[in-house]
């Protein structure tokens, strides 16, 4: 589980998707986006969902993999879903199917609700076949690069993405502590497990104190490690790393041009979202 | 040539000046040596070691790395590319999440181009055996994997002197081993000026030189031998003899007539030649 942290959820492997250039995949990720939120009806989020698929292919990622994404935020989505199925407040076409108190189910609700989910949806599994094919280390690279324009308006770029890569770096170690601390505390008798809400969130102070006093020394060592090594900021220091863009990232930019294109003229043809209702219901 | 100078060298972590950390403190340390540093706790091992490499200045005094005075900003760059260190917990040195980007870090603060550091990578990974590891996560590896790591990260920077700010305190006997046996071979096969601040005596007999420090003076310096043969001094400084030195002095204070011995190997051979004798 550690290292499920540490690592997002990066999936090691040698594809298409895994080799393209981080700073490409973070666009490439943004134009995604647009294209999901471009999409005003059906056909459009099943073209998105079919060039997910082909994304998802290309990764060599298996497919149970990305879905696991989903999982996790499952939740997230079926609440946001009945939040809309029972509240949608827009114009109504349709006679409501259910209307009690504050609460209408129409033909109308339902079809934002599947609309949303899928959108919703679509976005967990693209943002993690981003998160499966890249590392972390890549990722914030990436950014770096991307933003590195804004060190003209005196934005610390280089320190901010070291930032990023140290607490990543930390993450696991941090992990380990806390469960050093707890099981520390359990032994004196802490109770962790029981109780209230109110209850267990005291019982977490004596695990909190420890931590930020163990992190605080760990930065301090780290400053000092840091500068032992010659750090003295971006001045005059060089990267490792180079990011190069490749063949695949044209090639990426070309199927992501067509995605959009596609939706686009999907938008134009066939509507909005709730024109399918015309087809079921006639009228 | 002459590594490491302290001229009456005085360190307070204190304002007011009401107490040393070091305490006039001279001494130097040759290009090449392999010094240990010895002391209890609180005696000022880790402020001297950071006084080496600027991490510190001294308060008075002169401490000078190559000839380059420590004191002097302009040469703090310099020095600590002359002078690297590695610390004691393996946890709070790497930098990066992957193994390579962790042991660049160092020659990219120092500005080598990029194919070099590829060949620096490369270098320092072999030099402590862990080329097999470049593209592993620190946090998998053990403690003595991941000190290997930060002396390579050191390594990278291709320093004249390394000190060791009891780097291997946190560590299993097996990962002690591990770092001792990349120190020694650092030192032999490289010239490379290796100072060991430690509180494990047999570490000590591994050094040429070795150096007691109490209360921020230093109280005794000389071979490693020199120093385990005066236990009751060693004694005052609260440190014990290495655990075959111990035996052995028991041993002839029991009658067994032995000469002197600091290794579990000297010892065997000692016992072995009285009882052949006798
Ligand atoms: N950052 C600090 N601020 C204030 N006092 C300090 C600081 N670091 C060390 N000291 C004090 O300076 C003295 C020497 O500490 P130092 O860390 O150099 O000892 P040491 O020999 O390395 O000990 P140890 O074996 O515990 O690592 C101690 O009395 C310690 O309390
Ligand atoms: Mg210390």
């Amino acid at each position: 589980m550690l290292n499920d942290v540490t690592f997002g959820q990066y999936y090691p492997a040698k594809s298409f998707v895994h080799r393209l250039d981080p700073r490409a995949k973070i666009l490439f990720m943004i134009a995604y986006f647009v294209a999901v939120f471009l999409a005003k009806n059906f056909f459009g989020l099943a073209a998105v969902t079919l060039f997910l698929l082909f994304a998802v292919f290309m990764s060599r990622v298996p497919f149970g993999r990305v879905l696991r994404s989903v999982k996790m935020i499952l939740f997230l989505i079926i609440f946001t879903g009945i939040l809309n199925l029972l509240f949608y407040s827009g114009e109504l076409t349709y006679e409501p199917l259910v209307q009690w108190w504050i609460v209408t189910i129409s033909y109308e609700s339902i079809v934002q609700t599947v609309f949303l989910s899928f959108r919703l949806f679509l976005i967990v599994m693209g943002t993690s076949i981003l998160t499966l094919t890249t590392t972390p280390v890549a990722l914030t690279d990436g950014i770096e690069s991307l933003l590195k324009p804004l060190m003209y308006i005196k934005v610390p770029v280089h320190e901010v993405a070291l930032i990023m890569s140290i607490a990543l770096r930390f993450i696991p170690t941090l992990i380990d502590e806390t469960n050093r601390i707890v099981a520390a505390q359990k032994a004196r008798g802490a109770d962790f497990e029981t109780g209230g809400l109110f209850k267990r969130a005291k019982a977490m102070i004596p695990v909190l104190f420890p931590l930020i006093v163990s992190a605080l020394r760990r930065a301090d060592d780290l400053g000092d490690a840091m500068e032992a090594r010659c750090y003295r900021g971006s001045k005059g220091r060089t990267k490792y790393k180079k990011l190069v863009l490749t063949w695949r990232d044209l090639l990426g930019l070309l199927f992501f041009a067509a995605l959009i294109a596609g939706i686009v003229l999907l938008n134009i043809y066939f509507g909005g979202k709730f024109d399918i209702l015309h087809y079921f219901m006639g009228g | 040539m002459e590594a490491v100078r302290f001229e009456h060298v005085k360190y307070s972590y204190r304002e007011d000046e009401s107490e040393y950390a070091v305490n006039d403190v001279s001494l130097s340390v040759e290009e090449g040596e392999f010094v240990a540093i010895l002391g209890r706790n609180g005696s000022g091992k880790s402020t001297l070691a950071k006084l080496i490499n600027a991490l510190l200045t001294p308060t008075s005094g002169k401490v000078s790395v190559f000839g380059l005075d420590t004191s002097d900003e302009k040469q703090t760059f310099a020095i600590r590319k002359s002078a690297g260190m590695v610390f004691q917990n393996p946890d709070n040195q790497a930098v990066a999440s992957i193994v390579e980007d962790d042991v660049a870090f160092g020659p990219e603060n120092i500005g080598v181009p990029r194919e070099e550091i590829g060949k620096r990578i490369d270098f320092a990974l072999n030099a402590v055996g862990m080329q097999d590891f470049r593209n592993a996560m620190p946090s998998r590896l053990s403690g003595g994997q991941k000190q290997r790591i930060a002396i390579a990260g050191v390594i990278a920077i291709l320093p004249k002197i390394m000190i060791l700010d009891e780097s291997t305190a946190m560590l299993d006997p097996q990962g002690r081993r591990e770092v001792m046996a990349v120190v020694k071979k650092l030192n032999r096969e490289q010239g490379m000026t290796v100072i060991l601040i430690t509180h494990f005596m047999e570490e000590a007999l591994q050094a040429e030189r070795a150096i007691v420090m109490h209360r921020g003076e230093v109280v005794m310096d000389g071979t490693p031998e020199h120093i385990f043969s005066h236990s009751d001094a060693l004694e005052t400084y609260n440190l014990t003899l290495p655990r075959a030195a111990y035996i052995c002095k028991k041993l002839q204070a029991a009658g067994m007539p032995i000469g002197e011995a600091f290794t579990a190997e000297e010892l065997a051979e000692e016992i072995c030649k009285s009882l052949q004798k006798g």
